[in-house]
Formats: C-alpha cells, sequence, structure tokens
C-alpha cells in the first residue's frame, strides 16, 4: 500500500479506505488492493524506468559504437588526421582536414547570415508592425520551411538555386577574385551554394527561438521603454533585445548544431572535394557529406577512417549543444 | 487649505493640463469607457478612483498614448494637451510620452544598472547637462537616493519592490516631463514602501502635474487635489460592462459631499 | 507655490520639440530604416518557401499519374516508369520506426514526467535526451550500420528495411520522449489528485486520467516526429540502401522515396530527374499534410 503511495502533496482523501497512512490497515478496510492490482502497478512503474533508461543507453550506445569503429583510425593517424587533407584509399592515407574544415566554414558562414535574417523576421512578426493575421502567416510558413525535408531542399538547390545564383557568384569572383576566398571561377556546385541552403535550413529555428524569446519579454518592460518616450526601435535595440539575448543566443547555438550535422541539401549541392581549396567559389566536402557520400562503399580502414571523422562530428555537435542548453541556463534572463 | 484650493483652481480655471472631452475608448468592438468631459488642472495631484473594469486605467493610458501599444484599442473624441490635440495624425507619440512621463503598477526597472536606468531615458531625450548630477538630482527626487547612492552600479532588479518602483518614478522625473502618470503605483506594495511614495509624490506636486489612478479610497484621500470617480455599468444587450465618469471635483468634495448616489455609496464603502 | 512653464519653451537640459511627428527626425528615419530592413528580412525568409513549393508542386505535378504509383523506376537511359517501390517502402519504413520510438518514448516520457519529475536520474535521462536530439542525422545512421547492418544482426541480411527503420527510430525517440514529458506535465496536478482520491492505483491514474488529457500535445509531437522521419535520408543511404524492385519484406534491402531522390537527382538522366521531382511532390504534400493534420489536432483541442 505504501510502495506506490502517490507524491506528498496529495490532498486530504475523503474516503477513509484510501489513506496513505498504514494505521493497521484491516482496523478500517475490509477490502485490500489485490496482489494483482499491486504488480501492475509496479510492474508499470519499472517498465517505464526501463524504457526512459533505453535513452541513456542508446546515447551511450552510439559513443561506444563510433569510438570502436574509428579505434584502428585513431591509432595509424592520430591528430594527424585532423591537419592533413589526404583522402587516399589506394595508399591508404586518410586526413579529414578537408571536411572539417568546410564543415565548421559552411555552418558559420551559413549563421552568419541567418541570424539577421532570423532575428529581423522574428522582429517584424512578434512587434506590431503588420495586422496580426498577416503575422501569424509569415510565422505559419517560416515553420513549413523547416517541415520540407532537406533531400527536397538538395534537389531544388542543384536544378533551381544553383544556376539562378551562378551569375550572381561569377560577379563576386569578378569583383573579389584577388582574396583567396573568391580566386576560383565557379562551376556549379560548392560551397557558397552550400552556404546559402544551410542558410534556408537553419533560419527557420533562429526564427522559431528568437520569436519565443521576444514573446516572452514582460510587457511590461516594453511599456518602461515607451513611457521615458523611446522609439519602437530605441526600445528593441537599448531594452527588448538586451533582455531576450540569451535566448536568442541559444537558439543560434542550436541552429549552429545543426547546421554542421546538416547532411543531405549539403552533400548534393557541396560538390565533394578530395582536394582542398580555401575558395568558397570551389567545391567543398563537410564531415557529414562525406560520410553520406562513401560510408556505403568503403571497407578496411576507410570505414574506420569515416567513423573516426563521425567521431569528431559527434563531438562538435555534442560540445555546440551543450554550450547551448548552458547559454539558456546560465543568462537566463534577469527581469 | 481646502478653500484656498478651491479659490486658486477656480482663479486660475484658464490653467488647464489636459482636457478630455468626450473621449470614448474602445478595445475591438467593445467599449471600455464612453463620454468622458474632464479638465485636469496643472500642477495639482489628480486621482482616478472607481471599482475595477471602470476603464480608469484605460482612460489613464490614454493620456500619454499607451494604448497605442494595445492591438485593436481606439480612441473617439479628443484629449487636449496644452490645447494639442494629443490623437491629431501628425502628432508623434514618442514625443508626446517624452511630455508626459509614466508610472506603471508593476515596478518595471530595466534590466540595466541603477545609473543606467536614470541615465537611458534622459540620453534619449537628447539630454546635454551633466549625466551624474541628474542621476543624483532625480534620484533625490525619488526618495531613494539614500538607499542607493552606494550601488549604482548594481542592477536595478536588485532593489525591494518599493525601491523599484521609487526608481521607476526617478527614471520618470529624469526626463523633466510635464505631467506624470501613475497607474496604481502602489498596489503592489507593502504599506511602508507606500506611504514612502505618497510623501515623494507631496514633494512632487510641487513641480509635476500628476495624474494617478488609485484603489485606495484613502490614498485618494492623502494625495489628491482633485478626485475623479469613474464607474461601470452593464450595457444593454451586451455582455461586458461599459465605464463612465460619474463625477470630477476638489477631493474635498468628492469624499465629504458628493453630488451623485453612486459617489456617495463607493466612498462611504456601500460598494466596490 | 513654484510652478513648470506653461509653454514649449525648453528647459535648459532638455530640448523640446513640438508634438508633431517629424520624419526628419534622425531617430524616425533610423525607425523607418528599421522597419523596412525587418520587413525585407522576412520577405527573404519566407522567399525560399515559395519557390521550393513552386517547383516541387509544378515540377512534380506534372508527372503525377496512376502510373507513378503503381509502377517500378526505370533502368537507366529508359523512360517512363514510376516510384511504386519506393512510396510503399517510405510508409514501411516510417511505420517500423514509428512502431519501434512511439512506445520507447512514450513509455519513456511517462517516467520522466509521472515517476522521477525532479530526481537526479530523470535529470540525467532529460539531458541524454537532449544531447540525442542534437546528434546529426547521418550519425544515427553510421551507428546503425555499425551495429546492425556491418555485424549483418538481422537474418544474416547486412542492408535492411529494418535497419532502416532502426536508423529512424533513433532520430523519432527523443521527439516522442520530449512531447510526451512536456505534455504530461502540462496536465493540472488536480486531476491527479482527484484520481487518487476516490482510491485509483497509479498504473489506472496514468493510462485512464493523465494520458488521455495530455493526448493533444503528445499526438502533435508525434504527427511532426513521423513527418520529420518520413523525409528523412541520412540515414537510410547505407542502412536501407535502396532497390530497384519491389519491398521483399523487412530484411531486404528497400526502396525509399527520399533515397530515391539522392539517388536519381544525381543520375545523367532526364527520366531519373522528373522521378525525383515527382517523389518530392509525393513526399512535400505527405509532410505537409501531416503537418496540417498536427496543427488542426491542437487547434480542435484549444476549440
Amino acid at each position: 500500500m505504501t510502495s506506490d503511495a502517490p507524491p506528498p502533496p496529495i490532498a486530504k482523501p475523503t474516503q477513509p479506505p484510501t489513506t496513505g497512512i498504514p494505521i493497521t490497515a484491516a482496523s478500517f478496510t475490509l477490502r485490500r488492493r489485490p496482489t494483482s492490482e499491486k504488480l501492475l502497478d509496479l510492474g508499470f512503474h519499472q517498465l517505464t524506468l526501463l524504457l526512459a533508461s533505453f535513452v541513456a543507453i542508446l546515447l551511450l550506445l552510439i559513443v561506444i559504437t563510433v569510438f570502436h569503429g574509428a579505434r584502428e583510425a585513431m591509432a595509424s593517424f592520430g591528430l594527424r588526421f585532423l591537419t592533413t587533407s589526404a583522402w587516399d584509399p589506394v595508399n591508404e592515407q586518410y586526413g579529414a582536414f578537408i571536411a572539417i574544415y568546410g564543415t565548421l566554414v559552411t555552418s558559420l558562414l551559413s549563421l552568419l547570415i541567418a541570424i539577421p535574417l532570423g532575428v529581423g523576421t522574428a522582429i517584424f512578426i512578434t512587434e506590431d508592425l503588420i495586422p496580426t493575421a498577416m503575422r501569424n502567416v509569415i510565422g505559419v510558413m517560416v515553420e513549413l520551411l523547416a517541415a520540407i525535408p532537406s533531400v527536397v531542399l538538395g534537389l531544388w538547390a542543384i536544378f533551381v538555386m544553383e544556376p539562378a545564383i551562378r551569375p550572381a557568384l561569377d560577379l563576386l569572383h569578378h569583383w573579389l577574385g584577388w582574396s583567396p576566398l573568391f580566386a576560383t571561377v565557379p562551376q556549379g556546385p560548392g560551397m557558397a551554394p552550400a552556404i546559402l541552403i544551410l542558410v534556408v535550413m537553419i533560419l527557420p529555428i533562429i526564427t522559431a527561438i528568437s520569436r519565443d524569446a521576444l514573446n516572452q519579454v514582460p510587457i511590461e518592460l516594453r511599456q518602461g521603454a515607451y513611457g521615458v518616450g523611446t522609439t519602437r526601435w530605441g526600445a528593441l535595440f537599448n531594452i527588448i533585445l538586451p533582455a531576450a539575448v540569451s535566448a536568442i543566443t541559444g537558439g543560434v547555438m542550436l541552429a549552429l548544431g545543426r547546421a554542421m550535422g546538416e547532411t543531405m541539401a549539403v552533400t548534393m549541392i557541396i560538390g565533394n572535394a578530395l582536394n582542398f581549396d580555401v575558395s568558397l567559389l570551389a567545391p567543398g566536402n563537410t564531415i557529414a557529406s562525406m560520410l553520406a557520400n562513401q560510408f556505403g562503399e568503403a571497407d578496411g580502414i576507410q570505414v574506420s577512417a569515416l567513423m573516426y571523422a563521425a567521431l569528431i562530428l559527434m563531438l562538435l555537435t555534442f560540445v555546440v549543444n551543450v554550450m547551448a542548453q548552458w547559454v539558456v541556463r546560465r543568462l537566463s534572463l534577469k527581469y | 487649505m481646502t478653500s484656498t484650493l478651491i479659490n486658486s483652481s477656480t482663479a486660475l480655471g484658464t490653467e488647464t493640463c489636459l482636457s478630455l472631452q468626450n473621449v470614448t475608448i474602445s478595445y475591438g468592438k467593445f467599449e471600455a469607457v464612453r463620454n468622458v468631459f474632464m479638465d485636469i488642472p496643472r500642477g495639482k495631484v489628480t486621482a482616478f478612483i472607481g471599482p475595477s473594469g471602470c476603464g480608469k486605467s484605460t482612460v489613464l493610458r490614454a493620456l500619454n498614448r499607451m494604448n497605442d501599444l494595445v492591438p485593436g484599442c481606439t480612441l473617439k473624441g479628443r484629449v487636449l494637451f496644452d490645447q494639442h490635440d494629443l490623437y491629431d495624425p501628425r502628432v508623434d507619440p514618442v514625443e508626446v510620452r517624452r511630455r508626459i512621463g509614466m508610472v506603471f503598477q508593476k515596478p518595471n526597472p530595466f534590466p540595466k544598472t541603477i545609473y543606467e536606468n536614470i541615465a537611458f531615458g534622459a540620453r534619449i531625450n537628447g539630454f546635454k547637462g551633466d549625466m551624474d548630477e541628474l542621476v543624483e538630482r532625480s534620484l533625490r527626487k525619488a526618495a531613494v537616493w539614500d538607499e542607493c547612492k552606494d550601488k549604482l552600479k548594481e542592477s536595478g532588479l536588485a532593489l525591494s519592490g518599493g525601491q523599484q518602483q521609487r526608481l521607476c518614478i526617478a527614471r520618470a522625473i529624469a526626463t523633466e516631463p510635464e505631467v506624470i502618470l501613475m497607474d496604481e503605483p502602489c498596489s503592489a506594495l507593502d504599506p511602508i514602501s507606500t506611504l514612502k511614495i505618497e510623501e515623494t509624490m507631496h514633494d512632487l506636486k510641487r513641480s509635476y502635474t500628476i495624474v494617478i489612478v488609485t484603489h485606495n479610497m484613502q490614498q485618494a484621500v492623502r494625495v489628491a487635489d482633485m478626485t475623479a470617480f469613474f464607474n461601470a455599468e452593464a450595457v444593454e444587450g451586451g455582455t461586458g460592462k461599459v465605464g463612465y465618469l460619474v463625477e470630477f471635483n476638489d477631493t474635498e468634495r468628492i469624499f465629504n459631499a458628493p453630488g451623485q448616489q453612486a459617489t456617495q455609496d463607493y466612498v462611504s464603502g456601500r460598494f466596490g | 507655490m513654484t510652478r513648470t512653464p506653461l509653454s514649449y519653451s525648453n528647459t535648459p537640459l532638455f530640448e523640446r520639440r513640438p508634438l508633431t511627428y517629424n520624419p526628419s527626425l534622425a531617430r524616425n528615419r533610423l525607425n523607418q530604416c528599421c522597419t523596412a530592413l525587418a520587413g525585407f528580412f522576412s520577405a527573404v525568409a519566407v522567399l525560399p518557401l515559395f519557390l521550393v513549393l513552386l517547383y516541387v508542386l509544378v515540377q512534380g505535378g506534372q508527372l503525377l499519374s496512376l502510373k507513378l504509383f503503381t509502377e517500378l523506376p526505370p533502368a537507366p537511359g529508359l523512360e517512363g516508369g514510376g516510384i511504386g517501390n519506393a512510396v510503399l517502402g517510405t510508409v514501411l519504413v516510417t511505420l517500423i520506426a514509428s512502431l519501434i520510438s512511439i512506445p520507447i518514448g512514450v513509455g519513456g516520457g511517462i517516467y520522466l514526467s509521472e515517476y522521477s519529475a525532479k530526481g537526479w536520474f530523470a535529470q540525467f535521462v532529460r539531458f541524454a535526451n537532449d544531447v540525442l536530439a542534437g546528434v546529426p542525422s547521418i550519425i544515427s545512421g553510421v551507428f546503425v550500420y555499425g551495429i546492425v547492418v556491418a555485424t549483418r544482426a538481422f537474418a544474416g541480411q547486412s542492408y535492411s528495411a529494418l535497419a532502416g527503420g532502426l536508423a529512424l527510430s533513433v532520430l523519432m525517440l527523443p521527439t516522442v520522449i520530449k512531447t510526451t514529458d512536456e505534455g504530461l506535465k502540462l496536465v493540472p496536478q488536480e486531476l491527479r489528485w482527484g484520481a487518487y482520491g476516490v482510491g485509483a492505483s497509479k498504473f489506472v491514474t496514468i493510462v485512464k486520467i493523465t494520458l488521455p488529457s495530455a493526448f493533444t500535445p503528445i499526438a502533435t509531437g508525434v504527427v511532426l516526429g513521423i513527418a520529420r522521419a518520413a523525409g528523412e535520408t541520412a540515414p537510410l543511404i547505407f542502412t536501407a540502401l535502396f532497390s530497384p524492385f519491389w519491398p521483399e519484406g523487412v530484411f531486404n534491402p528497400i526502396a525509399t522515396m527520399s533515397v530515391l531522390i539522392f539517388n536519381f537527382a544525381i543520375m545523367p538522366y532526364e527520366a531519373q530527374n522528373e522521378l525525383a521531382w515527382a517523389a518530392s511532390f509525393v513526399l512535400v504534400i505527405m509532410i505537409l499534410a501531416a503537418n496540417l493534420l498536427a496543427r488542426w489536432i491542437s487547434r480542435l483541442a484549444r476549440s
């Protein structure tokens, strides 16, 4: 009877037989709970405990599997793996530098573009600038954008976006060709279109989280700002955005994690280069797209090298995601 | 004292600061308060009293166009401030709020330092003088200087509720508005903080016109020169209530010899 | 009594301007610029959705016919054909993933919310769940490849529909747990107390009272989770692989729409590219329908 007693803040029992305190139960109850019911209760508790533990076990299994698979490559390449760019199945020499560089560059640059777009959109649909109905429509559309599968965006990027932006990339090369970042002639797939498609993919996350953050800023704070005579954007820049900045930062970090791990659309448009080129207009590679391209056909130490790369990707996203949670919790709004 | 007040107000009858002329305020289709006529005198404390839902806060917020922030809120009639219609389409609400400051029901210091809380409003208003001096002067006027002179660089949120509210008063007076609106400034505070804020108001009314909404009739008696009593009545066929102004007169008269039965009932505690 | 001056005369410290709106003031100019910029950003943010939907609907809609759902994809170089096997495969693999992740996820969510809301273990599981949600989708493919495909754990087969379903379920699980946990937390405590008050056991309370009243948020989350899983590709390319044939049970490689799009998009044949668009059309319609369904469920509950 006590083992499954409900948590302490239980309401005053109205019927004596259900009292949680067992004062010689027989003294005022004639009907005991059947054993089967108790067993069911206990069994259900244990079952849900088992299912919940499953998440932790699964996470552990993933880490172990990837780590185990990567051991051979770690032993033969060590930390050199991070800084060399050879990817040579014939001589069994592997280095992930191209992919690591591509992962970091594409995700960070896409973030740089997506932050103003996402936060700007969030402001546009939380402030009273346009009618509520229109604000909701824009909000729903951005959410639907998040629902479009990555592979469909990749298809669109190959056949529609990349040809459409090629002239702009050509211009970029024309003007800024002196800089190593734009030194190559754009020829179809490359880092630049990959960055743009990543912007499309992480924009909804940043917008949604910024929108929630702005909505959570208390109305009193807004009134206070207007009360001393600020303009709308004065209030936004000085009071409202600073109050929401930690939640927005958390969202941006989540988006970064997502961008680093994003696979399909990037794989389809980045060109999967095997040679290093610092230029953004040249084909590149990311860890995720390298995995998507090669895992199916790899064997021997190449599988291990890919596992090693997967481990690095996991570490990167893990650090970013944990930092995102930390930012949200530690710098949580003080008002 | 009261007689002189009446005399002076009649003598200086032209000195109307804010004039409401047939003001009706609606949220969407529902009228919150209708047909308000009122002349708020300059340099006095005017209190709005009345039961909940009678629209007194709504009227107060109409005086510096705070209701603009509420979607669907519309105003009919005219609100004149120094003979200028505040709801003229050419009027910039930001400019209005710089001239008519506001203190809110819940203390709402900005999540900045105490110093910045004061300096922020002054800076955006184009303040040209010595900021340190202004901060000190404002905090002194709001009677909160002694409590926070040693922690100007700490967050305004670290203060107690009553101190926060006085910080908000200091913030409002730092921009040297002509009018200060107070929306139930003491409703979230304990009696001692309330008393301190009332003392502050007594000092402030020498230099500002103050309009205060209060639930507390004793407070109106203590601080206000003029009192407006609002009431609400059910609308025919409607579900909600609509507020209206019952009576507006010297505080003395409202509480001792009201002209309306409803006022008499309310101030003697028979309802509301 | 000292009185403030009546007029708009400037106080020594503040410059007073007339009340009228002056559009040439720096602050008003800045305001207008910022508003225009925010509006422009929103337009840019919405534009891709329009363009993607436009192309998918136009390009993919052209090929819409009954044949699309009843025929197999053509061999490279040939014309015509359909994506019947891939449609069936997507349904099957998503079903497998749902059958695995929904019971585990709902059960785990019940534990987190009902049995150990604040305990260290629950906090740890929540943390692990958040980490799992952040694991890139390709990693779940790598994981299932390493643990199932490479070891030939299922009936001696390497690539299989079951492996694909397993990889997708790894992705779905965090979503289901989180929505269940948060959905149950929304149930008012009084409801539970009421049930305990009439002598219901914990099991009965959860199954008969708590879970049903949290049905809407959980269902919404689960529908969205399924929709997301149906469009996932990365975990499938080296678990379920692909097959040009009709599905041959859960222990064999299987075609799915998402992998079909990936494979056919990069082929140099027109017919295959067109089928990729057609598959995108079907997939996007399915996913948008699921999203609208989820919205409808939550709106239904609100009214």
